[in-house]
Order: structure tokens, then sequence, then C-alpha cells
């Protein structure tokens, strides 16, 4: 059986990669899939500290479950205003949404 | 399975109740389309969430306020602490929704009124959920309950392009601050093996505490100073303040970031207790709270829209009031909910003046205040009374609020957060002052024109100033909240076990 920490490591390098998009990408778009990744990267901890360590119950797979509705959810919202914001600037980059600053 | 238990959570059944009857009268809020005039707007809501506030009030007078209730094996907790806190929201939210009657009713609004009101509830009742949750699971989906709609309700003037900006800059940070938050809490999962405040805390209890669940905390601290914004996750606020509509902005100032804090401080109270937690939340407080109330008043010197400074305020005003949250001590409580309640009247009552101002003549640049006094009197000395109670100047409810937190914070052992936090009163009032002198003393050749606010926002300025100066005058409501609150040092459980 693969050990915890191989995949414990492979959560953690998902998470900072979606820390690093989120910091660094120029699309609205690209930046919601970096966060997607940083949510996924949660639910594969609640996943593998079920399966692995307490696997007498189900708490961690539920979570990891609701966790991606909401994910959905918040996608949802985030892709409406972005069609929102496409509709008056025609561009969806973070560098355009700079009317507010300081 | 007892259906009984259904009974416990009665404060937001009923709200779920009202949400329903509005979703029903949504209907017909349009009205004639000709005629364009609302109807049931403002006047049903307001009446409704009144009723709802009264009727959970009542209950709690009675014996079972003392003692807390527990329901579906946990994962809901309920106290009497908590029914003052979700009767503090509602008050607010009754407050903004008579602000928003003129916002509503412009012709663009008419057709969306309804969606206005039903996404508000919306977020009280993830905002309730929140702050009576008992599981980890409820907790988050309280919290996104609490911000989806809410990113709506900031991109709501779907023509205005800086509305569309500061919801695309709202949902994404949320999004993160989430995606943190959850990260923290699977590291707790993974060091306890259980979700449930209760058995979490049992764990630290027997098994001592793990560095793992220290990086949990912290996160657990991230995720929520995003919901709170407190200063180095701050960034999203002022952008979102400005290009919100007025009333969101209220709301967001307000009740959103209340009610996120005094979940912060019940979370910690219910899973952090442990020793060796309570030491890293507190230097981790220290320093935010520290950098929160600084940074804010520096930036909101020099800030010339009138939304953004109330955002840098709200920023500062947000450190004062984790000031209660050190050392999670009873009487911490008590002031973090009191100063809750005194800055939600004070900073509604500022927010409904510029909200009524923008909306007669568009305007919320500083300078078009200067020379309000001499066209509207009126709104120029309740626009005052709000700033001085923000400022904390004596007679007002402001001053004692600051007062009850400094305490609070001095009795748990921080004299010189409580120092800095002093100093920083004293910039603050330089600001606040900034605009009081551009009301009264600055010369205008062309000041906002002179105009009649309509009766639903005069009912909202009244109680927003019965508030400011009532609250300052009887200390009652203190002591009220006050034989309520609990708090690591008066909860037994408090640094049981953790090897020490």
């Amino acid at each position: 059986m693969i050990q915890i920490e191989y995949i414990l490591v492979l959560s953690a390098i998902m998470m900072f990669a979606g820390v690093f998009g989120f910091m660094t990408r120029k699309s609205t778009l690209a930046i919601l899939l970096s966060i997607e990744l940083m949510l996924n990267a949660a639910n594969i901890n609640f996943a593998v500290f079920n399966r692995m360590l307490y696997p007498q119950g189900h708490e961690g797979y539920f979570f990891a479950i609701f966790t991606i509705a909401i994910a959905a959810a918040e996608s949802a919202i985030a892709i409406a205003i972005m069609i929102n914001i496409y509709r008056q600037l025609k561009n969806i980059d973070v560098d355009e949404l700079t009317k507010m600053k300081w | 399975m007892d259906y009984s238990q259904f009974l416990t959570m009665h404060a937001e059944l009923s709200l779920l109740v009202v949400i329903t009857i509005l979703f029903i009268a949504d209907l017909f809020m349009c009205g004639d389309k000709k005629c364009g005039k609302g109807v049931y707007n403002t006047c049903l809501p307001v009446v409704l969430l009144t009723l709802h506030t009264v009727l959970n009030l009542c209950p709690c007078c009675g014996q079972c306020c003392s003692e807390s209730v527990s329901a579906f094996g946990g994962m809901y907790q309920h106290t009497a602490m908590m029914t003052v806190m979700k009767s503090v929201l509602n008050v607010g939210t009754i407050i903004v929704f008579l602000m928003a009657h003129k916002w509503l009713s412009r012709e663009e609004n008419l057709i969306k009124q309804g969606e206005f009101y039903l996404l508000t509830l919306f977020t009280l009742f993830g905002m309730y959920l929140m702050i009576s949750s008992g599981h980890f699971l409820v907790f988050f989906i309280g919290l996104e309950t609490a911000s989806i709609p809410l990113a709506a309700l900031v991109a709501f003037d779907k023509q205005r392009y800086e509305s569309a900006e500061a919801g695309a800059k709202f949902i994404l940070i949320a999004l993160f601050s989430s995606g943190l938050l959850l990260y923290g809490i699977s590291m707790i999962y993974g060091a306890t093996g259980t979700l449930y405040f209760d058995e979490v805390m049992q764990h630290w209890g027997t098994n001592g505490n793990a560095n793992i669940a220290v990086l949990g905390l912290l996160l657990f601290i991230t995720g929520m100073g995003f919901k709170i914004s407190l200063v180095p996750f701050h960034l999203w606020t002022a952008d979102t303040y400005e290009g919100a509509p007025t009333v969101v902005t209220g709301y967001l100032s307000v009740i959103s970031k209340g009610a996120a804090a005094f979940t912060l401080l019940t979370v910690l109270i219910k899973v952090f207790a442990c020793c060796a937690f309570v030491a890293t939340w507190d230097w981790a407080f220290f320093w935010i709270i520290v950098a929160s109330i600084t940074i804010a008043n520096l930036f909101a010197v020099r800030q010339k829209n009138l939304k953004r400074f109330m955002a840098f305020s709200a920023i500062s005003q947000a450190g004062y009031l984790i000031l209660g949250v050190m050392d999670g001590t009873a009487q911490g409580m008590t002031a973090l909910v009191f100063y809750l309640l005194v800055y939600m009247v004070a900073n509604l009552g500022a927010f409904a003046v510029i909200s009524v101002v923008e909306q007669s003549s568009g305007k919320v640049g500083m300078d078009d205040y200067n020379g309000l006094y001499h066209t509207n009197p009126k709104l120029a000395f309740l626009m005052t009374l709000c700033l001085f109670s923000l400022a904390g100047i004596p007679p007002f409810a402001g001053f004692f609020s600051k007062f009850f937190v400094f305490m609070a914070a001095f009795n748990a052992g921080h004299p010189w957060l409580v120092l800095i936090a002093l100093i920083n009163t004293v910039i603050s009032l330089y600001y606040y002052l900034l605009i009081v002198k551009a009301m009264y003393i600055q010369p205008n050749e062309t000041p906002i024109a002179c105009f009649k606010s309509d009766g639903y926002t005069r009912v909202a300025l009244a109680l927003c100033t019965l508030g400011v100066v009532v609250l300052g005058i009887c200390g009652v409501a203190y002591n009220h909240i006050d034989a309520l609150s609990y708090g690591l040092d008066t909860v037994a459980r408090c640094c049981q076990g953790c090897g020490q």
C-alpha cells in the first residue's frame, strides 16, 4: 500500500501550486482554476486521512463531498460575475480590473 | 430520531419561514409595470424580520437561556449568548433594509428588489448556522452560505462596472480564503480523527496537541482573517467596499464582519482551548491587531472617497473588535458583543447618510461633503454623532465600547497592546474629524443641494442615532450581555490535560 506521506506531499504540492497560481496568473479563469486546485488538495487530505488513519468512520469523505458541492456553487457565482465583467470590458484579465486602486 | 430537537434551532427555522414568505411575496413586489411602484417592498421584510427577532428573544427571557443546548449529536450547539448575537445581527439587517428603500426603488432595481431581500436573508441564515455550529462541516457550510450570496449582492448593480469589479475581487478572495481554511480543517481532522468540536477538544485533553494541529489553527485564523478583513488579509476590503452598492457595503462592514468575529471567538473557545494553542493564537492576534489598527489608520488618512475611507475605518475597527478575543475570557466576549452592537449602529448610521446623499446627488467624494451643514444641517449632525461614536468620544456609546474592549485586553494581560490601541485611537480621531471639518467649516460654492429623505431612511437614521446615544448612557445592555457570556476562564474544561 502507498504510504500516507506520499499522498500528503502530493496534496501539499497541489495546495501551493494553487497558491502560486492565484498570485501569478493573469486571466481570472486561470485564477479560478488555481483555487480549485487548492480546494482539491484539501479534499485529498480529507480522503487520505479518512482512508489511512481513521477508517472506522466516513467523516472525511462526507466533508470532501460537501466541499465539492460548495466549490461548484462558488465557481458558478464567480463565472457569472466574470461574464458580467466581460460584457463591459471585453476582457477578463486581472490587469484590467484596476479602476479602483489604493 | 427525536424530531423535537429541531426546536432547538428555532431561530433558523423562523428565519426560513420569513425567507419562504418573502420568496412568494417576491412575485408581487415589482407591482404594476406601468407605474413602476413596488408593493410589499421594505415594509413586509422589515415587519417580518422584526417579528422574527421579537419571537426569538422572548423564550430566551425564561429559564432555558442559562444552559447551552445541543442537537443532532452535537453538530448544532446553542447558548443564550448566541441568541443575543443573532438578535444583534437581525437588528442590523432591519436597519440595512430600511436604508435600502431609496436605492431599491430606482428604476433599474425595481424588478430585482425581491432578490435583494432573499440574498441578504440567506447570508443571514448562513451566519446563524456558522454562529451555532458544533461541527466543522456545519461551520464551513454556514460560512459559505454567508459568503456566496454576498458576492452576488456586491455585484448587484449589473449596469455599473465598479460593482462587477468589486464582486470579482470579493469572490476570488473569498474562494482563496476558504481554500486555506479547508486545508487547515483537514489538518485538524488529520490530527484528531474527528470534526465534532467537543470530540476535538477531548482529543487534546487525552492525547496532547500535535504540531500539525498548530498549522491547522494558523490556517483557520488566516481564513477567518480574510472574512473579518484583518490586516495582512485586508487588501480586498477597500476595493470591494468602494465598488459595492452603498447599502451592501454597510451590510458587509457590520453584519458579515461581526458574525465572523463572534464565530472566531466561539470556535477558538470551543476547539482550541488547550494552553499551548491559547499561547499560539494570542501571539498571532497580538501582531494582527497591531498591524490592523496601525496600517488601516495610516491608509484611512489619505483617502478621498468616503466609501473607501469607511473601508479602512472598518478594518481598524475590526482590529479593536478582535481585542476581545485575546485569551478568550468571558469579559472579552461581553466586550466583543457590546463593541459590535455599538459599532453596528454607528457605522450603519454613517452608511445611511452616505447612501442617502449618494442616492440624491450621486456624490461620494470627501470634497463633495464640504458645506453639507449649510444645506442639510440635520444629516450633517447625524453623521457627526456617528463619527464621534466611531472615534470614541466620551458621551457617545463608542467611548464605552472601546473602554470595555481595552479593559478586557488589559485584564487578559496585554498592557502594551492596549497602549498601542490607545495611541491609534488618537490617530483615528484625526481622520474622523476631517469629515466633520469638511461638513461644518470647509467652504464650498456648489454644496450638495438640500433634499428630503423618505420615511424609511428616516426611521433607519433615527434607530442608529437612538442606539449611539442610548447605548452610551445606559449600561444595562452591557450588564445583560455580561450575564450570558462565557469564556475560557469560566468554562471548567479550560486547560485540562495537554500534558502540562
